[in-house]
């Protein structure tokens, strides 16, 4: 089963609740897709660390070849092609690997070179294998490096958490993408509540089944229980503001490591995970 | 020679968005003639600057007025040998005639882009 914790507003606690999932799972694949500013890695501290690179295919123009039809520059939606004096010139970053220029050029003047965007790290931490995707600085799409984290799931496979980034665009959407089950941690004020309905609305469209964690709840704050009740949107765990959890938190620690009643707290929330993930299949195989 | 500059939906002021201006003014210092061209990057999803960077060499501009210009226009126009100059009123025609007395600077910096950010 992949889980994706997702959250919108950032700093809501996508990290600590994946981490804490994963490391309370024990066998599990944590799988950081937050991938420009991975940090699930500092409280997992992963060992025997190996790291791949992760790259993308740039057309790249043989000028001997080349006629100047200009078909590959009218081609692509993207803009990426300019045609200067005669010949195409490819903008890297604007560029989306498409391949569609390779395609069209009627005297195969493209050929595709790879261009590295980011890194893909394994290591193990305890019984949870951790994956980490690295956007390198600068680069525009996050989609490539988070489509590599992904493939390191097997299909078959035990728990898988995905960590996903902040926001409700093209990388969180690739995120979940394979995810069975969503996971989506909100924080109890206006701004948080806010960006939850946007989550919460893709999800939906996704036909993703969701639940709910509110982080930091101390205290009622009902525009974001009456949200849940009027979507049906079941709230697994409310997890208390805590400054023990949050001085854990900041020094790096994995709570569920540290404390047996955080741990029971994180063990309930699993099985409330698998209960309502396998309810979801039951209710689509009567559907 | 021909100058390229962006302007507003009034037809007469400088545009301060170069990839998404509505229209583009051509002026040709030789036969002393300007056309109005609808520019076909202002409604582009993404990469307006570089369409629009597309768009004025193909029109066959040796230079170009305009606000503020993106790094990656810049480095088209750059290849294709087409002079920048930063704008200096807010009318057209007034930046035209401080071309031609030789009072506009070319401009040297250039933005990251805005990318949807405005």
């Amino acid at each position: 089963m992949t889980v994706a914790v997702l959250s919108g507003k950032g700093g809501t606690g996508k990290t600590f609740v994946s981490v804490n999932l994963a490391a309370v799972a024990k066998d599990a694949v944590y799988l950081d897709c937050d991938v420009e500013e991975p940090n699930g890695r500092l409280f997992l501290k992963p060992e025997q660390v190996t790291s791949s690179p992760v790259t993308v295919p740039l057309p790249a123009f043989d000028g001997e070849k080349c006629t100047g039809c200009r078909k590959c520059v009218e081609f692509c939606r993207f803009n990426a092609l300019v045609f200067v004096k005669n010949r195409p010139m490819v903008f890297p970053e604007v560029c989306h690997s498409c391949g569609g220029c390779a395609l069209v050029c009627p005297v195969h003047a493209v050929t595709e070179t790879p261009r590295l965007v980011g890194t893909v790290e394994e290591g193990l931490s305890g019984g949870v294998r951790v994956v980490t995707g690295i956007l390198n600085p600068g680069e525009v799409s996050a989609v490539p490096v988070i489509k590599n984290v992904l493939q390191k799931v097997a299909q078959d496979s035990g728990l898988a958490i995905v960590d996903c980034p902040p926001g409700s665009g093209c990388s969180v959407m690739e995120s979940v993408s394979r995810a069975d089950y969503c996971l989506l941690v909100a924080e109890p004020t206006a701004f948080g509540l806010h960006n939850f309905k946007m989550v919460h609305r893709l999800v939906r469209l996704l036909h993703k089944p969701c639940g709910v964690v509110i982080n930091k709840a101390s205290g009622e704050y009902s525009p974001l229980e009456q949200f849940c009740a009027e979507t049906n949107t079941p709230v697994l765990l409310r997890i208390p503001y805590s400054t023990e959890l949050a001085a854990r938190t900041a020094a790096g620690e994995v709570a569920v490591r540290r404390d047996a009643a955080i741990a029971g707290t994180f063990r309930g929330l699993l099985n409330e995970i698998r209960k309502e993930a396998c309810d979801e299949k039951t209710a689509d195989s009567e559907r | 020679m021909k100058i390229a500059i962006p302007i507003e939906e009034n037809k007469e002021a400088v545009c301060v968005s170069f990839g998404r201006a509505p229209y583009f003014l051509i002026h040709d210092t030789d036969t002393k003639t300007s056309e109005i061209k609808v520019n076909p990057a202002a409604e582009a999803e993404g990469g307006a600057g570089l369409k629009a960077a597309q768009f004025v060499v193909d029109a066959g501009a040796d230079a170009l007025i305009t606000v503020r210009c993106g790094q990656n226009a810049a480095d088209v126009f750059m290849a294709a040998g087409v002079k920048i100059y930063k704008a200096l009123s807010t009318y057209a025609n007034e930046n035209l005639k401080a071309m031609a007395e030789g009072k506009l600077d070319e401009l040297t910096s250039f933005h990251a882009g805005f990318h949807g950010k405005s």
